[in-house]
């Protein structure tokens, strides 16, 4: 027994001196070898007499144990010292610039309308398209503004022809004729897209971005539509509190015909929406005119409903603060960086439109 | 429209203040653009500071004055006043003011070798005094006031209305006064009885020629003998400058002020110059005459013209001529009352391109009955500040007008309005408006008033009642959630989805117009014809756009001149085709210029390339949910491409057009359009020609199968014809054996030393899997040694040892 314990001081020594992975795997040999010293103390169990070897065989597997547990934490130890000082040698400055990442963006105009989209479509409402270029009948005739009215005036035209019958487009309500002639009510559509009018200054661009909406049905009143139209400028403002005045105007496809203004201020040369007592324009609607419906073959007296037009880069342009609406289109690089959005940035209902 | 209140309330009596009228007026309809002073030319004088003064280098007794007239920059006055000096606050004339005193009109100008920019005014000047010393000194009170105006406007407030087209009866004051009597703000005055003496008929012969498309119905006239015409009493002059016009003579401003008070044109000839009688009748070509603007016109034919016995006197109802206009001297007058009809109003104005006052109201509808009343008007006040007698009227008419009807069914209101308000209302408000009622048990039957000749439905009678009431009664409905179809459509969710997906790959979005240069779109116009817009805004934005990169490479340039180097943009809108509805394509364009990295600690510099390109055009088509294994490259793009540099990508071999091409943009247009970039490259990707799949995407995906047995890869490298192709090459591997062959990976190619000179090398990765069993070295031999010869047969390839 004493000669078993003295290999186990006599080792354990041995082992706390400063060592290395070489030299604890020489101990380790020495003791566990196939002729080590403990091995060969196993060997002997043989011999012990019965009495004695139920001790001895406990007493060397402890000793077994504790020898080999400090081989193991040994070596453990020697390796975190060996991978941390090698560690050590690789640290880099980790302030240096990271590698190249393209951040790519969307244009707002593109933001607006996937909001827009976003929220009609949280009523029920589809998406509907038309070319942009467009005859005249539907531009302007099926849309109770015959030649002789002067309410074309109001409307600068492109033409491609010389006898005026295709043109670009001057609002996004061609798009209304076309849903209703292709199809039978009911109805719910917007449709935004590319609008053109041959005008240019500062305030107006030759082409711009409109909204159409359409909801025709047996019995979509007044209501519905002023009901329609609070919901989206508060959805798409982001507000809870919402201004908003319907004004009587003209348009000769809708009758009666309104203009909707919003309440808005001014604070620290931001707008804020929704508040103040100064009145902005900012859509036209109505209930669509019987002739208009009578030209794309729906009955007025069964089927009835509204329409809107409402100006999306103007909307862009409060919601954001953008001042200028010709920068919209020039593609400069620092306005696009600017005001532009990541495209992860998806503007749906149960995230919020913006962040 | 332009007024004043004060000419408002001589036809509408009524309590409220002015504040109260303008909200009155936005509700029912008339939408107020602005209600501000006239402007005054006291406008012109503002308080100012003399921020620095100086000795003028030329001239013993002036000084050099920096004034700051609350602009961001001061101004350099020349000023003679002994007390012009640093710290006064005072009275600044910038050019173009005219000084009170002696009507003088400023305008910048060299004193002895300085330009002085306007004048510092004296009290005389201004005539508040008669101190004519030195300028005005104001106290240090003003220091908030510098850059406003000295002077309190003492002008009338004006009212300006934009009066929708429908709307022909508000462009007068008193059919303002009449919609806000009928929303009950005041009640609309009687309009005086004359006490016009008319002994003598009107003798000049009126004739109306009844011809085809004659654009005059009615003419009404009447003679003025002795008037003797003067410059307008100052009431009537106030009036007329408050509407922003100029005083011209009484006769001419008494039918300008008829005109605007009850919307009623009229014009006024010198009776001694018309030859012997007046004949309204169509012209011929050719026929020509000068106009009140000075300007000749040489006319077409059927334009309604008042004529005589020597020609062409005016264009009805649009402008007067020289040859009978009033003056001055003129002693005996013929004053027209008519009805145009606006369509011919219209169409003569528009080919003759003349817009006045007259023609803006004709063409809109004149009320056919205002002729007398017009005509009553304009002589009472002729005779009063003109004096003279007045004829008996001729009217002259083709056809008695008659009065338009419409049943109202009561009921409608609600339909439309959703609410409801008692018949006994409604009858109120439509007959204020002039509306004459037999009242039935579920309708009205309306006589339209005359004035109205926007109103011909029904719904056009919901409208009047429903904005005399109020919008604000209007309820607002919670918007119901139905929904009768999706929102977007297959081509929609493709558009927002490729939009996002080129954008996140660094790409900024951007939107240009969808006309562009020609010059430009013809280095992009390919096979389609070029469409010209016929009145384009200006030269270089003429045609539209055959693609996207006309604009897309004009504003790249515009970006690189501004010192950007690299740059990428994209835009997904509209190319056209031809000119009728729909024949255009959803395309987006994409260009990117420059390194791919540039000052990169890393990374070597290297130039973007036509496989930057590729990997763009690539990953977008497979992130939208096709397979990158079964899209097919082909070598050929666009000439706007490199011709050697650039592809075009199908989705499948059956497929007639390509979805994309991609590739470095030909060198001849960089140079062309001189864009000094080290490289660029771009990809175009055809929206329309992404073919309807049968299922939809979540639908596509077959079982989940996997195969856990061991995978081997192999590389190989064969020499081969320099024309044939990579994707040959993995073509015949893969279909060597499908179900072991699992991917093929090029990872060299070379060419040059040890290479004939017609011939590369291509070096590829294989990775062979079963899905049955982990294969031996013997089922790999065989696999390999079946690669080698199927390719070395296939395409004349060898192995290279």
């Amino acid at each position: 027994m004493s000669d078993i314990k003295k290999i186990k001081d006599e080792y354990l020594n041995k082992l706390d001196k400063d060592q290395n992975i070489e030299s604890i795997n020489q101990i380790k040999t020495e003791l566990f070898g196939k002729n080590g010293i403990v091995s060969n103390e196993f060997k002997k169990l043989g011999s012990v007499s019965q009495e004695e070897r139920k001790k001895f065989a406990s007493d060397l597997n402890f000793i077994k144990e504790e020898l080999q547990n400090k081989i193991t934490s040994k070596i453990e130890e020697i390796e975190t010292k060996e991978i941390n000082l090698k560690l050590e040698n690789e640290k880099v400055d980790v302030t240096l610039p990271e590698r190249d990442f393209k951040q790519g963006k969307i244009h707002p105009v593109s933001q607006v309308i996937d909001e827009i989209s976003s929220i009609f479509s949280e009523i029920g409402f589809s998406v509907e398209e038309g070319p942009d270029v467009e005859n005249e009948y539907n531009n302007f005739s099926a849309l109770n503004t015959p030649d002789n009215h002067p309410a074309r005036d109001m409307h600068d035209t492109f033409y491609l022809d010389e006898k005026k019958e295709l043109l670009l487009r001057t609002h996004t309500s061609p798009v209304q004729v076309r849903t209703m002639l292709k199809g039978k009510p009911p109805f719910k559509i917007i449709a935004p897209g590319r609008t053109y009018r041959s005008d240019s200054d500062q305030t107006h661009a030759p082409m711009f971005h409109q909204v159409e909406g359409l909801h025709i049905d047996k019995d979509i009143n007044m209501g519905h539509l002023k009901g329609c139209l609070n919901y989206f400028i508060k959805e798409f403002f982001e507000v809870d509190k919402l201004k908003m005045r319907f004004r009587p105007s003209h348009f000769p496809f809708t009758e009666p015909s309104a203009e909707v203004d919003i309440g808005y201020e001014i604070k620290d040369g931001k707008i804020i929406i929704g508040e103040g007592d100064k009145w902005l324009e900012i859509l036209g609607c109505g209930m669509v005119h019987p002739n208009v419906l009578k030209n794309v073959n729906v009955d007025p007296s069964k089927f009835q409903g509204y329409a809107f037009g409402i100006g999306i880069d103007r909307l862009g342009m409060l919601k954001y603060g953008i001042n200028d609406l010709r920068a919209f289109f020039e593609t400069d690089y620092r306005w696009l960086s600017h005001f532009g959005f990541d495209p992860l940035d998806v503007p749906s209902s149960y995230r919020g439109l913006s962040r | 429209m332009k007024f004043t209140i004060d000419w408002l309330k001589q036809h509408l009596d009524t309590d409220l203040n002015d504040k109260e009228i303008i909200n009155n007026l936005t509700n029912v309809g008339l939408e107020v653009e602005s209600f501000e002073n006239a402007p005054s030319e006291l406008d012109d004088f503002i308080v100012a500071k003399i921020i620095n003064a100086q000795q003028h280098p030329n001239a013993d007794r002036l000084r050099v004055c920096d004034v700051d007239i609350g602009k961001s920059e001061t101004v350099k006055v020349v000023c003679g006043a002994p007390n012009a000096k640093k710290g006064l606050f005072t009275v600044y004339a910038g050019p173009g003011a005219i000084i009170p005193k002696n009507q003088m009109k400023l305008s910048i100008s060299k004193i002895r070798g300085v330009t002085s920019y306007g004048m510092l005014c004296s009290e005389a000047e201004l005539k508040l005094s008669d101190d004519s010393e030195g300028i005005t000194e104001l106290s240090e009170k003003y220091k908030e006031k510098i850059g406003k105006k000295y002077f309190d406007s003492k002008t009338p407030k004006v009212v300006d209305l934009s009066i929708t087209p429908n709307r022909p009866d508000c462009l007068g004051v008193r059919g303002i006064a009449r919609d806000l009597a009928a929303a009950g703000i005041g009640s609309l005055k009687k309009i005086k009885d004359s006490k016009l003496n008319q002994n003598f008929d009107q003798d000049l012969k009126v004739t109306i020629k009844k011809e085809k498309k004659q654009g005059c119905t009615i003419f009404g006239s009447c003679l003025i003998r002795g008037v003797s015409n003067k410059e307008s009493p100052q009431w009537l002059k106030d009036k007329i400058v408050s509407l922003g016009q100029k005083p011209i003579s009484a006769i001419v401003d008494i039918t300008n002020y008829v005109m605007i008070d009850l919307n009623r044109p009229l014009h006024a000839y010198d009776a001694d110059k018309v030859s012997k009688e007046i004949i309204v009748r169509n012209s011929k070509k050719g026929e020509t005459f000068e106009a009140l603007d000075n300007k000749k016109y040489s006319l077409d034919d059927n334009m309604c013209v008042i004529s005589d016995h020597s020609g062409v006197l005016g264009l009805g109802g649009i402008i007067g001529g020289t040859r009978s206009g009033t003056e001055l001297e003129t002693k005996n007058i013929l004053l027209e009352s008519a009805y145009f009809l606006p369509r011919s109003i219209r169409k003569t104005s528009k080919l003759l391109n003349i817009d006045t006052d007259a023609k803006f109201r004709f063409e809109r509808g004149i009320d056919p009955k205002s002729i007398e009343a017009g005509l009553i008007k304009a002589a009472d006040l002729i005779k009063e500040v003109c004096g003279g007698e007045v004829s008996k009227f001729d009217i002259q008419r083709l056809e008695e007008e008659k009065t338009n009807k419409v049943k109202f069914e009561i009921f409608l209101f609600e339909k439309i309005t959703g609410f409801k308000i008692e018949k006994k209302e409604i009858i109120k408000i439509i007959s204020n408006l002039g509306f004459k009622i037999n009242e039935n048990k579920e309708s009205l039957d309306l006589e339209i008033p005359s004035w109205r000749p926007d109103i011909t439905q029904p719904i056009d009678i919901v409208e009047e009642i429903v904005r005399i009431k109020g919008y604000e009664y209007i309820q607002t409905l919670t918007p119901e959630k139905s929904r009768l179809k999706p929102t977007l459509n297959r081509q929609q969710k493709l558009f927002h989805f490729l939009q996002r997906s080129v954008a996140s790959k660094g790409f900024y979005e951007t939107i240009t117009w969808s006309f562009t240069d020609s010059k430009i779109n013809n280095l992009f116009r390919e096979k389609y014809n070029e469409i010209k817009i016929v009145n384009p805004i200006s030269s270089d934005l003429n045609v539209l756009r055959n693609s996207i990169f006309p604009n897309l490479i004009f504003y790249l340039k515009k970006n690189i001149d501004r010192g950007f180097k690299d740059l990428s943009f994209f835009e997904i809108g509209p190319v056209f085709s031809g000119t009728k509805p729909g024949e255009q394509l959803t395309v987006i364009g994409a260009l990117q210029a420059g390194k791919y990295f540039r000052l990169n600690w890393q990374e070597t510099e290297r130039n973007v390339d036509v496989f930057d390109a590729k990997r763009d055009t690539i990953q977008t088509i497979v992130e939208a949910g096709f397979s990158k294994n079964k899209l097919i490259i082909k070598d050929q793009a666009p000439s706007y491409y490199h011709p050697g540099k650039s592809g075009s990508v199908f989705l499948s071999t059956e497929e007639d057009k390509p979805i994309a091409f991609f590739g470095e943009i030909h060198p001849n247009i960089v140079k062309k359009l001189d864009i000094k970039t080290d490289a660029l490259i771009g990809f175009e990707i055809y929206l329309d020609y992404f073919k309807e799949t049968k299922k939809k995407l979540k639908d596509q995906k077959s079982q989940f199968e996997y195969s856990d047995y061991q995978k081997s890869e192999r590389d190989f490298a064969f020499v081969i014809d320099k024309k044939i192709k990579a994707q040959d090459l993995i073509d015949i591997i893969v279909s060597i054996d499908k179900d072991l062959i699992k991917n093929v990976k090029v990872f060299d190619v070379y060419e040059g030393e040890n290479i004939p000179k017609d011939k590369k090398s291509i070096a590829l990765n294989v990775t062979v899997q079963s899905s049955e069993k982990t294969l031996n070295e013997k089922d790999l031999e065989k696999i390999n040694n079946l690669i080698i010869s199927t390719v070395e047969s296939k395409s004349g390839a060898k192995i290279r040892s």
